[in-house]
């Protein structure tokens, strides 16, 4: 990571967390720089119907004037009355997809004339990501797959190649979705830690942090000056106004004890008669990191390769053993993804699951809402005298 | 790590593989055909005893492996799905006519005489039965093999494990899953375009929704469909309810979780369930 000493040397030394300013038309020069470093910029593009996760090349690509209205089950783009480029919260798409990707292959096994195999990894080219866009669930559910996948005895490499590429362009939220409730799981909506560098949007430009070196390098070629004290109070209010948005609300109190002391709970039973097993809250949680792996031969069997896909506690063979499938019916594989992201997690990772980002609520089709769920249990276990 | 070749479960002797057609379009006999540049390979491990489609070559039984594709829809079709059980050790039914009775399974709900008079104009020659019904309603079934027409992959890899003797591995999870994999964003949240997709069985790889429409249910139900409360979900999104019914009258119409009537379509009933298809 380059490091330089910044050019203009008049300058006062600034503390990291100082504010810059940086003008709307000067967004294209950042994604310029990033690319000239060599990154794929990946950032907000409205496609099929929604703002979705995608290489982008310029400012064009982004969803100038989109916002997006959310609530359980239903998600709907809506034209803004303004220009904002970043204007809308977080849609289907997670950075998951870029860091885990929904399919790889991991090995190759090819078996000469001899009779012979020979096991390989695939070589690959790890791609260089510069995300532009994420927001402050999203730097947290990125920490919670750092755990899962690089903190743990065993590291994915998969995974691991590609996060040390990563460079991150945080835009704090300045509005919040109805499902959005980061609020109680103490991750949002300000960006506090986890990202190179955090914009703020505002009608003129871009009230910008370095959160890295390798933020700060980028901010010294910029055209960006110190942020003045009116931008950064409106920047702040911004992000205020994010937080005051905030209506849903899941209380962690004893959480984790709830849910393993609910294992019985008629709850369950009630939300297994909507639940469809469909695993779409699993595939978009930004934090949900299960995979499957499954020997592809060829039709001599003489070549194979090992894939990995995502794969859910939603899918009926996910507990498949030796003795047959564990978890045979909705009721039981709603309460593991319940249980898991909120209770057992904690036992794992010494945190929870969940980011509050709102994705499960939102893209499950009968729009089941966790929080509800959860309130329903801890209304069963304790009752309100 | 070797394996010498007398390992070779192909070098050991050749299976023996007949394809049947019944009630059908033999769309998916031509899904194994249309295989062409696997075509070849797979007629050097397998003997390729008995299938009309391709070859006029009448082999006997027994088999070791029986393709069925095709509903039961005549008497005589009943006898013959009987004798080929008896001749073959292991059956895969292919498609959705033979695992779930087919697009002519709408008959079911019909007036079977009724059809037989408006078609035929000497309706006494026509023997048929009223209903059309999956291969697996007349005979135990080793492997079912979805969709309309089947995903001639799926085929070619089930074929592969069977000569091997590998175990054979059926995904059934919902096509949900693979929209997500693929990274289409889900027509029914974001359009409110309905879609079958959380109650079907994975297969086609999500086609419909890349192309942004709702899934047809060509691979008919996923395990446990809980199809109770994808129609109550449909009935809150104001589809009405002859749209709900049609949805699944389709290739799948007769399999069991699609299997839902008129007063069935209504959102209101089975507002708790297991998750198993409660309008079976
Ligand atoms: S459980 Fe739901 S709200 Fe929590 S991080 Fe996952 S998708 Fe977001
Ligand atoms: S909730 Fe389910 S899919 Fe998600 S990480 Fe846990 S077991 Fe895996
Ligand atoms: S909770 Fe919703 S999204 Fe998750 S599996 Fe059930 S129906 Fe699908
Ligand atoms: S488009 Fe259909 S199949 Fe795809 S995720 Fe949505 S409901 Fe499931």
């Amino acid at each position: 990571m380059p490091n330089q000493v910044p050019e203009c040397t008049d300058a006062p030394a600034v503390p990291p967390a100082a504010e810059w300013f940086l003008p709307r038309d000067s967004l294209q020069a950042l994604i310029e720089c990033l690319q000239e470093d060599g990154y794929t910029v990946i950032g907000p593009v409205v496609d099929q119907e929604a703002i979705t996760y995608q290489v982008i090349s310029s400012v064009d690509d982004l969803p100038r004037g989109w916002t997006e209205e959310q609530s359980a089950g239903r998600y709907r783009l809506v034209r803004r009355d303004d220009e904002a480029l970043f204007g809308y919260t977080v849609g289907p798409h997670s950075w998951k997809a870029f860091l885990f990707p929904p399919q790889v292959t991991v090995a190759r096994a090819d078996r000469s004339s001899d009779g012979r195999w020979e096991m390989t990894t695939p070589e690959e080219t790890v791609p260089r990501h510069a995300f532009l866009g994420v927001r402050a669930c999203e730097l947290a559910a990125i920490a919670v797959q750092d755990r899962v996948f690089l903190e743990g005895p065993w590291v994915d490499p998969v995974y691991q190649a590609r996060r040390r590429e990563v460079f991150i362009v945080a835009v704090h939220c300045t509005q919040a979705a109805s499902t959005c409730f980061c609020t109680s799981m103490g991750t949002g909506p300000e960006c506090r830690t986890g990202f190179d560098l955090a914009l703020t949007e505002l009608e003129d430009g871009f009230v910008i942090q370095g959160g890295s070196d390798a933020g700060h390098e980028i901010l010294e070629r910029l055209d960006v000056a110190v942020a003045a004290p009116s931008q950064s109070a409106a920047a702040g209010s911004a992000r205020r106004q994010a937080e005051r948005q905030i209506r849903r609300h899941l209380d962690t109190n004893g959480l984790r004890d709830l849910l393993l002391n609910s294992l019985d709970d008629s709850q369950w039973d009630a939300v297994a008669g909507r639940c469809l097993s469909c695993t779409n809250c699993t595939m978009v949680c930004p934090t949900c990191f299960c995979s499957t792996v499954t020997d592809v031969p060829d039709l001599s069997g003489d070549h194979v390769k090992r894939e990995r896909s995502w794969d859910s506690c939603f899918n009926v063979d996910f507990s498949r053993m030796s003795g047959g499938v564990i978890r045979n019916d909705v009721r039981s594989r709603y309460r593991q993804w319940l249980t898991h992201k909120l209770a057992s997690w904690h036992d794992q990772f010494g945190q929870s699951g969940c980011v509050g980002c709102g994705r499960c609520i939102t893209w499950c089709p009968p729009g089941i809402d966790l929080t509800e769920e959860v309130a329903a249990i801890r209304s069963h276990q304790e009752p309100i005298p | 790590m070797t394996s010498s070749v007398s390992d070779d479960p192909v070098a050991v002797g050749r299976k023996k593989l007949a394809v049947f057609k019944f009630a059908s379009c033999d769309g998916c006999q031509l899904s194994l055909l249309s295989c062409e540049d696997e075509l070849p390979a797979l007629a050097e491990q397998i003997d390729i005893s008995f299938f009309l489609e391709a070859s006029s070559r009448i082999g006997t039984g027994p088999w070791d492996i029986a393709l069925v594709e095709g509903s039961i829809t005549t008497p005589e079709d009943e006898q013959r799905i009987r004798s080929v059980r008896r001749q073959a050790a292991t059956v895969v039914t292919i498609g959705a006519c033979a695992t779930a009775g087919g697009i002519q399974s709408l008959r079911n709900w019909a007036d079977h005489d009724e059809f037989l008079r408006c078609v035929y104009a000497r309706p006494e020659f026509i023997s048929t039965l009223a209903s059309s019904t999956a291969v697996a309603d007349h005979i135990p079934v080793d492997y079912e093999l979805r969709g309309c027409p089947v995903d001639r992959y799926q085929l070619l890899s089930v074929l592969r494990d069977l000569i091997r003797g590998r175990t054979v591995r059926l995904p059934r999870h919902s096509v949900c899953l693979d929209c997500k994999r693929r990274g289409t964003v889900c027509v029914e949240v974001a359009q409110g375009i309905p879609c079958l997709g959380p109650v079907t069985h994975t297969g086609c790889g999500a086609l419909c929704p890349a192309f942004n429409r709702g899934c047809y249910g060509c691979f008919g139900p996923s395990a446990q469909a809980n199809t109770g409360s994808l129609i109550r979900t449909l009935a809150e999104g104001g589809l009405p309810e002859a749209r709900r019914v049609a949805l699944f009258r389709s290739f799948n119409a007769a399999a069991p979780e699609f299997r839902i009537d008129e007063r069935a379509a209504r959102s209101d009933i089975g507002s708790s369930g297991t998750g198993r298809g409660e309008l079976s």
